[in-house]
């Protein structure tokens, strides 16, 4: 009993001491909880539990609810009636009532679980990296790889399709492209995901961050010609020589920005499909 | 005047006939694995992974039409020998659900169906499952379905 009370001063006197070497002037105190020091397993010492890191709430930042609409929301600009659309978007609407879709963008790293009848439990999972979303409406997908075992795999889903079971985000951030499908070209290292790894935490208003990771390629030949500027591809490292990265430029086409038959202003579009879609997810 | 017409109308239709007549050579529709691709032998077996100046190439496919996709049986040419293989992935996109694999994978067989190898690393697709039956041994040496 006294040695344990003895070590346990020890360790809080220590504690304290290293607390006051690492204040630094303008540092806010933290306060540690010493629960996990009382418990001692058969009087062997306790193993050193961390105090839980305290939650800073800022707030004097003003709190902005961040709005995300799908893009598989947004009608493309066609010919066809919008009732096509807004009873789509009904349906749409309808399942994720059921399944809880949650909000993901190009490069966020994403587990997956369907029922499969050809699978033991009924259930296959995978893990992976978006790298592609892809159409609008009900058949709207986005394309997964992973490495395993040296193998690359690419799994497109369909968002809305009724064998998924879960979509979970295992880390939500975005990247320099919108489309990422020359990893199948980049070095292995960029697409091996670990199939057991753990969600990272993201608070609900916070900026989704932009992984400014520049990718390192195979040598060529590559799929596609990505140092051409119609693919826009900002998130490759590009080790070709200046000769190539000129005679790639040829083809550029710096008259599309100005082209104005294919703008397409979607911002009042957005707009009035987030009243929609809001009104029919509280129903 | 009638006789004329009627011979310009024969005059048109053989030229036409002449038109449509015009051929144009055409390339097969790449898909999935047909006679000539290079494959990649993905079991354990000897005569998969000693190296060899020639990749295995498919020279046959056991199909009504000439190409392969995940669960079809065709022939290799490997080391100068003939085997026949099973497709287990292919690098075309197939149905949605399915895996795309970044190789086209094979895996060696005898003509009675039993797998050369005894075990496969790579991951090999589930829709193998639904033909238990005929690949019920290739599924027992897959180590990693996906």
């Amino acid at each position: 009993m006294a040695a344990a009370c003895r070590r346990f001063l020890a360790q809080a006197g220590v504690r304290v001491l290293a607390r006051a070497s690492a204040a630094r002037p303008g540092a806010r105190c933290r306060c540690f909880s010493s629960s996990g020091l009382l418990r001692a397993n058969n009087g062997e010492p306790t193993k050193f539990q961390p105090p839980p890191k305290p939650v800073v709430v800022d707030k004097h930042k003003e709190v902005v609810e961040r709005r995300f609409l799908s893009p598989e929301f947004i009608p493309p600009r066609e010919r066809t009636d919008p009732l096509k659309f807004s009873i789509e978007r009904t349906d749409m609407i309808r399942r994720r009532k059921v399944l809880n879709i949650p909000e993901f963008y190009v490069g966020s790293i994403l587990s997956v679980s369907t029922a499969d009848p050809y699978a033991s439990d009924k259930t296959s999972c995978f893990v992976g990296i978006c790298i592609q979303r892809g159409g609008k409406g009900l058949g709207a997908t986005f394309v997964i790889r992973n490495i395993i075992e040296r193998q690359g795999i690419e799994f497109c889903y369909e968002l809305y399709n009724p064998r998924i079971r879960e979509i979970k985000v295992l880390k939500l951030e975005k990247r320099l492209d919108d489309n990422l499908m020359y990893l199948r070209d980049a070095l292995p290292e960029y697409s091996t995901f670990d199939v057991n790894m753990k969600p990272v935490p993201h608070s609900a208003n916070d900026e989704i961050p932009v992984n400014q990771l520049k990718v390192k390629m195979k040598p060529k030949p590559w799929t596609k010609r990505w140092e051409r500027p119609k693919f826009n591809v900002q998130g490759i490292h590009f080790e070709l020589p200046e000769k190539i990265m000129k005679e790639a430029q040829k083809w550029s086409k710096p008259w599309i920005q100005f082209d104005m038959l294919r703008e397409y202003n979607t911002s009042k579009l957005e707009k009035e499909i987030w009243k929609e879609v809001n009104e029919e997810l509280k129903k | 005047m009638a006789f004329l017409s009627r011979r310009l109308g024969l005059l048109l239709t053989q030229v036409n006939r002449a038109v449509e007549q015009r051929h144009f050579s055409i390339t097969g529709a790449c898909s999935a694995i047909q006679k000539l691709t290079r494959v990649r032998v993905v079991d354990n077996s000897t005569l998969g992974n000693t190296p060899y100046h020639r990749p295995p190439k498919c020279i046959h496919v056991y199909n009504k039409t000439g190409v392969g996709k995940v669960g079809d049986k065709i022939l290799l040419a490997i080391k100068g020998e003939k085997k026949k293989a099973l497709i287990v992935g292919h690098r075309m996109p197939g149905p949605c659900m399915t895996p795309r694999f970044d190789s086209n994978n094979v895996v060696l067989i005898e003509d009675n169906g039993n797998p050369t190898g005894t075990r496969i690393k790579t991951p090999i697709p589930l829709i193998l499952r639904k033909r238990e039956g005929e690949f019920s041994k290739v599924l027992a040496i897959a180590q990693h379905l996906v």
